[in-house]
């Protein structure tokens, strides 16, 4: 433990610090796609959009503030923590790594993302994990309507509620709600909850911060799994006539 | 693309910085609409004193004044002053006289908007040169909308420009489309409306004004539109009576509101709004799909509406 703290602190003194009242978001971006140092902080974002965008090594990212448009979008390996809310696309087509939002995201957020982590702690608007390809999303608030539409990978986890539409058109993204759900999407269906599913959303609950809930079994019996009812997957011939 | 922001001001301590406000504002959303822009002001007394109304028009000829004082050989204090392509008609009348008497004194113009307590300016360019051209940094009052345009549906010119103004003080901006715009246009033709433009927004703001002339309030307008109306759209429409926001059920199109004991505001992007007075206290959210926001001036003032 010694050490570890040891190293967060050393790691805390070297953080590069960019002032975005000061400096643009472009000359931000060059320094973070060829990092000189381990861990930054951005100050004073007030909305910008693109911060942090395509970063692709293992480096932290603390930003203290609100984000506009596609925060953290493309990002591989980097862990980045938003000290606020996040625009449009927060961490869309992200490939690996970590996202944690600490207030709420707007509409899209993990679109089409292939791998990581998205954190939520507040709620997502629509379209949260629209086209989902693999990456973890952990919403700890409520999700808003239409998302995980086409979600054809991944796990997506609501502790709150999800609002209308959820799951529309879906492939084989696996949804985890606590809360209520409006109208499902076509072809979006209840699933059975297996032990291997609780035992995935224990885990994705722990890592998204939420120790004492990933143990509770009470907490873990209030979600329920929804998922692709497997009828759209191809064309048939059935309706054919019809054309 | 365009981008809006309105902010209405609750707090009356803050009405000599509306103009500097909003221009800070305007910087957050000129990527989303280069192309043309306009704004309304409500309660600007030095633009629009009480007792007086304001006629807001493209193409006014010179020798306007004149024209219009020959009409009006009663009326006191006409002033003409111009915004670049916006000429700001004033005297001591009320709005509908002083727009008949403009429309007769000059056939050629185009009514943009009339008010007793608004004003309306519009023009093509870059958001920050019109805004100097409307002299909106020194703009003061409890109400202002402006729009960055990023023309879709009809052409870039000064009458496509937003807001859209039909009837006393009511303005109306969007981004987004309607796709069935021409037959709702139609519809109000026949029941006697007449059109400036061939815009989709025009046909939303004279729409919105025919529901509040037979005596729907700004929600019920709204709620109206978003029943008979398709298409994408966010839109800000503000009143001398309100404000309100209305996003369809697809929402694609942004909106973010910010409520604050002092101010309401709106804007397509939280950068806009990110150096307001106070923002970090105020409540954040983003308008739900298909959903009608109102406030009223009443309220507002009152703090009515938590």
């Amino acid at each position: 433990m010694e050490t570890e703290t040891t190293e967060l602190e050393a790691t805390s003194a070297e953080a590069r610090v960019f002032d975005l009242a000061e400096t643009d978001v472009r000359e931000l971006n060059s320094e973070l796609h060829a990092p000189s140092a381990q861990s930054y902080v951005v100050q004073n974002p007030r909305g910008a959009h693109a911060v942090a965008a395509g970063v692709h090594d293992d480096v932290e990212i603390r930003i203290e503030g609100d984000v506009g448009y596609f925060c953290a979008g493309m990002n591989q390996r980097a862990h980045i923590t938003i000290e606020g809310s996040a625009g449009p696309g927060v961490a869309e087509n992200m490939m690996s790594g970590s996202v944690r939002v600490k207030d709420d995201a707007s509409q899209s957020a993990g679109a089409t993302a292939h791998g990581g982590l998205l954190v939520i702690e507040g709620n997502a608007s629509t379209r949260c994990g629209i086209s989902l390809k693999g990456a973890d999303i952990v919403v700890h608030g409520n999700i808003g309507a239409m998302s995980a539409f086409m979600a054809q990978a991944g796990r997506i986890v609501v502790c709150g509620n999800a609002a209308d539409g959820l799951g529309d058109s879906i492939y084989e993204a696996r949804i985890y709600v606590r809360g209520t759900v409006g109208d499902l999407g076509a072809d979006c269906i209840e699933k059975e909850m297996g032990d291997e599913h609780r035992a995935e959303l224990a885990e994705l609950l722990r890592e998204s911060g939420k120790a004492a809930e990933a143990d509770d079994d009470d907490y873990l019996g209030g979600f329920r799994r929804y998922g692709s009812g497997r009828t759209l997957y191809h064309f048939t011939s059935d309706q054919s006539g019809s054309y | 693309m365009c981008g809006i922001i309105g902010l209405h001001l609750r707090d009356p301590g803050l009405q000599d910085q509306l103009g500097s406000l909003m221009t800070t504002m305007l910087q957050g959303i000129i990527v989303r609409g280069p192309d043309s822009a306009g704004v309304a002001i409500y309660g600007d007394t030095a633009r629009v004193p009480h007792g007086h109304a304001a006629v807001s028009v493209l193409h006014a000829p010179d020798g306007v004044a004149e024209a219009v004082t020959a009409q009006l050989p009663d009326v006191q204090e006409l002033r003409v002053e111009r915004a670049g392509e916006t000429t700001v008609i004033t005297a001591a009348t009320d709005p509908d006289r002083l727009a008949k008497a403009v429309e007769a004194a000059a056939p050629e113009v185009r009514v943009i908007g009339q008010g007793d307590d608004s004003v309306v300016y519009k023009g093509v360019g870059h958001p920050l040169k019109l805004a100097e051209d409307f002299r909106l940094a020194e703009a003061t009052g409890w109400q202002g909308v402006a729009h960055t345009r990023m023309a879709t549906e009809s052409a870039i010119n000064a009458e496509g420009s937003h807001p859209y103004a039909a009837g006393t003080g009511l303005s109306l901006v969007h981004n987004g489309s309607f796709s069935n715009y021409a037959s709702i246009r139609r519809e109000l033709e026949f029941e006697g409306a007449t059109f400036d433009s061939h815009n989709d927004t025009e046909v939303a703001a004279r729409f919105v004004s025919a529901r509040l002339d037979a005596g729907d309030d700004l929600e019920a307008a709204l709620v109206a539109l978003a029943e008979r109306f398709d298409g994408f759209f966010t839109l800000l429409v503000t009143t001398n009576k309100g404000f309100a926001v209305a996003r369809d059920e697809i929402a694609c199109k942004p909106a973010i509101i910010a409520e604050h004991p002092r101010w309401v505001a709106m804007a397509s992007e939280f950068q806009a709004l990110a150096h307001l007075p106070g923002i970090y206290e105020a409540r954040v959210f983003e308008p739900e799909p298909g959903k009608v926001y109102a406030w009223k001036r009443e309220d507002v003032m009152t703090g009515a509406h938590q």
